[in-house]
């Protein structure tokens, strides 16, 4: 087995891996380990922006862009991290300028910006500018320039190794076991700190925007480590998804102009957002296109309705509201490239002539593994840090994004906590000596995978992962009752017993074995299933993308706490519910005190 | 519909050499992706089978690959782009010009060495704006090298360039491509030095204009054009001011 030594280890080559990486590299011996070669990392789809109140093209202030996240998540967003997340912004956003980001450009030359769900001024007021933007190509933009400054910074990468296993010994984080996908060896990696960085697991359900390897792994690495995992019940659901494929549309169509319309042809969120309409938070938007559906008002009864961005409409309802503004198709091909190309490859579908098919789609998990504003794990109510261990971007839960993300603020919170955490890895390294690695680090991973890649059950992974998909698309998606979630803990219990017991592969060989990592990630998905809907049902309010139709209000007086879930010797999950939200900015001042959500 | 595939097939654990394995599958759509029916493949038949897949819509470049003989992402390509009717045979195999590692799987490492060849990365050396705020750029200066910011790194140019066929030390076409997103880039500072490694003999001057790369770009970059902006950036001696260079001229009009 071989043996590797660096002071930092980055699990994660996105936009918080990579950010990240930069930022310990100058301090620390660093090395990056990802799955995928970087920059096929899922930061590369993300379409329409990163918010950032720069006020390029109209008045904007990072008050306002800590209020509507606060105010997105439902009130359950630490308000501190919002306000570092919304300050810190603004410096990242140039930095990235500064490196080389070709943002899309203002008649001035300045970065360009547009309108965004939830992103408004004045507290509320009117939607304004923020999201920065590269054509819909900007998480492709952000993830490029990140990688070829790593590229110039001579950081180190181990491309296509598998991270398996968190490396603990007694309290200490001494490292990670991984494999190397091409020859299938268990390489051990001794560090002083190791930050993950493994983004999002929306293939949990089963239409979703996120990719094969969106598994949840470094969530499910730590939490088997006894890292609890937070706020899991809340998972956004996308309002605009391709029909029955579940790719994204961005939400910079709504920007555009783009409305949503029932088989009536009504632009029904006239009804559900009476002031901001199409650009309500998205949870907001979901449910919205569920009521409707329901209502029998999908498109030819059918399960989707339209989003409608072709010139005429988009025009007619721009000179309904008084705007001056007009768009034509070329505006729409310059600006949203991909979106064509994306319909008009997959669906056969013009949207410069005709509206798209579309219907919600799994999209963000704003719970993850809990930190500080620092990206260091923190493992209790007390938020007390984990030495030597950090998250950041979408894995992890600072929490900037409470209840619900708003649009943009994803990938702000990559390049900010991507940063902040870097920084104090490379710091933490220079005071710390490395702890000696236990004796046999891989041992217990090792008999794992031996189990997985030669067990003669009759079940194949992708049979139980297409239960537990369909499971969860059905009991714990948009709405939610205790009796659909409690069906979806049952099925899930026996799906993790088939898994243990029941479980077959194909592939016993060693080289490229993805049959066998596969089945492994299978393994990942059913716990954070399992985690999902144990904190789902517990929590018997509705807030933000957790909507309970058992529980329809929200409720402060016994909610405004975060979720934490922990692993039970027995493969259970046990849920505390003592952290407090974070409220310092209402302390100061009345207009961030949680009140009612209305758009 | 039923498909038929006929897919390369090496194991290097067991198999002396590639052969060709024939998976038929039922209930096709004709709107399906073909690397959905890799899955079915992998998922109902043989989980042996292996290949390289991320996003599944054409963005992270993970599943570049030959279909009917051409280079494509499987996850961009429709079932009803290759054939109608109820019966229809697709065959799938490895991109050429790299060493299969295992069936659809080849070894990247060339493809990005050459890739870190060409100093891939802004490089702009005079202190930032003493505003702190962004560097400014025209929207027009922005266009000029909008088409080769598009590159996912599939490789699927390169690997269907038959001079990168002939010889592996050739930079080939990706690497080009991402020369020219930086040479052309107004606030760059070092396209001087990128020139000069364009010049060099496994340079961009082993194109042949062949326009291969073009027609195998799965984000619709005009390759061959950028190859010939850069080759006339060569002779001229610089990239030229904005407004030159924005006619296409000879795109790769030379060798
Ligand atoms: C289609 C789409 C559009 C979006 N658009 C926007 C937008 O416009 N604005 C916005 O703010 N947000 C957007 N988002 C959300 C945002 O893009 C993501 O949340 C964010 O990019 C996640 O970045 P990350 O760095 O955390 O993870 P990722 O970019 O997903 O990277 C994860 C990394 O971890 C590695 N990894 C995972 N598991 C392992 C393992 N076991 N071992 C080794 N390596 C591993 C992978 O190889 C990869 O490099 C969008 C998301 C989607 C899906
Ligand atoms: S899987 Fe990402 S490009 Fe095909």
């Amino acid at each position: 087995m071989q043996t590797h030594q660096y002071e930092a280890l980055i699990v994660g080559g996105g936009g918080a891996g990579l950010m990240a990486a930069l930022y310990a590299s100058r301090g620390a011996r660093t090395a990056v380990i990802s799955k995928l070669y970087p920059t096929r990392s899922h930061t590369g789809t993300a379409q329409g922006g990163i918010g950032a109140a720069l006020g390029n093209l109209e008045e904007d202030r990072p008050e306002w862009h800590a209020f509507d996240t606060v105010k997105g998540g439902d009130y359950l967003t630490d308000q501190d991290a919002a306000l570092v997340l919304a300050e810190g912004a603004i410096e990242a956003v140039i930095e990235l300028e500064h490196l080389g980001l070709p943002f899309d450009r203002t008649p001035e030359g300045r970065i360009s910006q547009r309108r965004f769900g939830g992103h408004t001024s004045n507290f509320g007021g009117k939607p304004v500018r923020r999201a920065c933007h590269s054509a819909d190509r900007t998480g492709h933009m952000i993830l490029q320039t990140l990688y070829q400054q790593c590229i110039k910074n001579n950081v180190t990468f181990f491309d296509e190794y598998h991270v398996v296993d968190l490396i603990r010994n007694g309290d200490a984080v001494v490292g990670v076991v991984a494999v190397n996908i091409d020859s299938g060896e268990l390489h051990v990696f001794h560090s002083k700190a190791v930050l993950f960085a493994t983004g999002g697991w929306g293939r949990v359900w089963e239409v979703t925007s996120n990719a094969h390897t969106l598994t949840g792994d470094g969530n499910v690495i730590t939490y088997r480590r006894g890292v609890p995992m937070q706020d899991m019940e809340f998972f956004q659901f996308h309002p605009t998804g391709i029909y029955k494929m579940g790719i994204l549309i961005t939400e910079g169509v709504r920007g555009e102009g783009g409305v949503l319309l029932n088989d009536r042809g009504e632009r029904f969120m006239e009804h559900y957002a009476p002031s901001i309409k199409d650009l309500a938070s998205r949870d907001v938007v979901s449910r919205a296109i569920f009521l409707e559906l329901r209502a029998g008002r999908g498109i030819k009864g059918q399960n989707y309705v339209h989003l409608d961005v072709t010139p005429e409409t988009v025009n007619r309802y721009l000179a309904e509201a008084g705007e001056s503004r007009r768009i034509t198709g070329e505006y729409i091909e310059s600006k949203l490239p991909d979106i064509l190309d994306f319909c008009r490859t997959y669906l056969g579908v013009d949207p410069v002539k005709e509206p798209m098919p579309i219907q919600p789609t799994a999209h963000y998990g704003m719970g993850g593994i809990p930190t500080d504003l620092d990206g260091r794990a923190v493992i209790d109510a007390q938020r007390t840090p984990l030495p030597g261990l950090y998250a950041a971007g979408e894995c992890a839960c600072v929490s900037v994004h409470g209840a619900n993300r708003l649009g943009t603020n994803s990938l702000t919170d990559l390049i900010v906590f991507g940063l902040r955490s870097g920084k104090h890895m490379a710091q933490y390294c220079q005071g710390t000596d490395f702890t000696p690695l236990p004796s046999n680090p891989a041992g217990e991973i090792e008999a794992e995978l031996e189990r997985i890649r030669h067990a003669s059950g009759t079940r194949k992974p992708y049979e139980l992962r297409a239960e537990m998909q369909k499971v969860m698309m059905q009991q714990v998606s948009v709405f939610r009752t205790a009796e659909g979630m409690q069906e979806a803990v049952n099925t899930i219990q026996r799906l993790q017993d088939e898994y243990r017991n029941n479980l077959v592969i194909d592939d016993h060989g060693q080289r490229f074995n993805s049959d066998l990592l596969e089945a492994w990630e299978l393994g990942c998905l059913l716990d954070i299933a399992q985690v999902t809907t144990a904190s789902a049902l517990a929590r018997e309010e509705s807030r933000g993308a957790h909507s309970r139709e058992d529980f329809p209000k929200r409720d402060d007086e016994q909610w405004m706490v975060h979720t934490l879930a922990y692993r039970t010797a027995d493969g259970g999950v046990e849920l505390n519910h003592d952290k407090p939200v974070d409220l310092s900015l209402a302390a100061k001042d009345e207009r961030f005190k949680p009140k009612e959500r209305v758009y | 519909m039923q498909v038929t595939m006929r897919i390369r097939r090496f194991n290097p654990e067991k198999d002396k050499k590639p052969y060709w394995g024939e998976y038929t599958l039922d209930n096709v759509e004709p709107n399906d992706r073909v690397l959905e029916l890799l899955h079915r493949v992998k998922w109902e038949q043989d989980g042996t089978l292996s290949f390289r897949r991320s996003c599944a819509h054409g963005v992270c470049g993970s599943d570049g690959m030959r279909i009917n003989g051409v280079n494509r992402l499987a996850c961009k390509v429709l079932v009803n782009a290759l054939g109608e009717g109820d019966h229809v045979k697709i065959q799938v195999e490895p991109m050429l010009g790299l060493q299969v590692l295992k069936d659809l799987i080849v070894d990247m490492e060339p493809f990005f060495e050459h890739y870190r060849s060409v100093m891939p990365y802004f490089v702009n050396n005079d202190p930032v704006p003493a505003d702190g705020r962004e560097r400014l750029q025209s929207a027009a200066a922005r266009a000029r090298f909008d088409d080769t910011t598009k590159c996912i790194l599939c490789a699927c140019c390169t690997t269907s360039c038959p001079s990168f066929w002939a010889d592996g030390k050739y930079v080939g076409p990706a690497a080009i491509v991402q020369a020219h997103r930086f040479i052309f880039d107004d606030r760059d500072q070092a396209a001087d030095e990128r020139l000069k490694i364009m010049r060099e003999p496994d340079g961009v001057w082993r194109c042949r204009t062949i326009f291969n790369c073009t027609s195998a770009c799965p984000r619709d970059i005009e390759v061959t054009r950028a190859i010939g902006e850069v080759k006339m950036a060569i002779r001229r001696g610089g990239r030229g001011a904005i407004q030159e260079t924005e006619g296409t001229e000879e795109a790769g009009g030379e060798g």
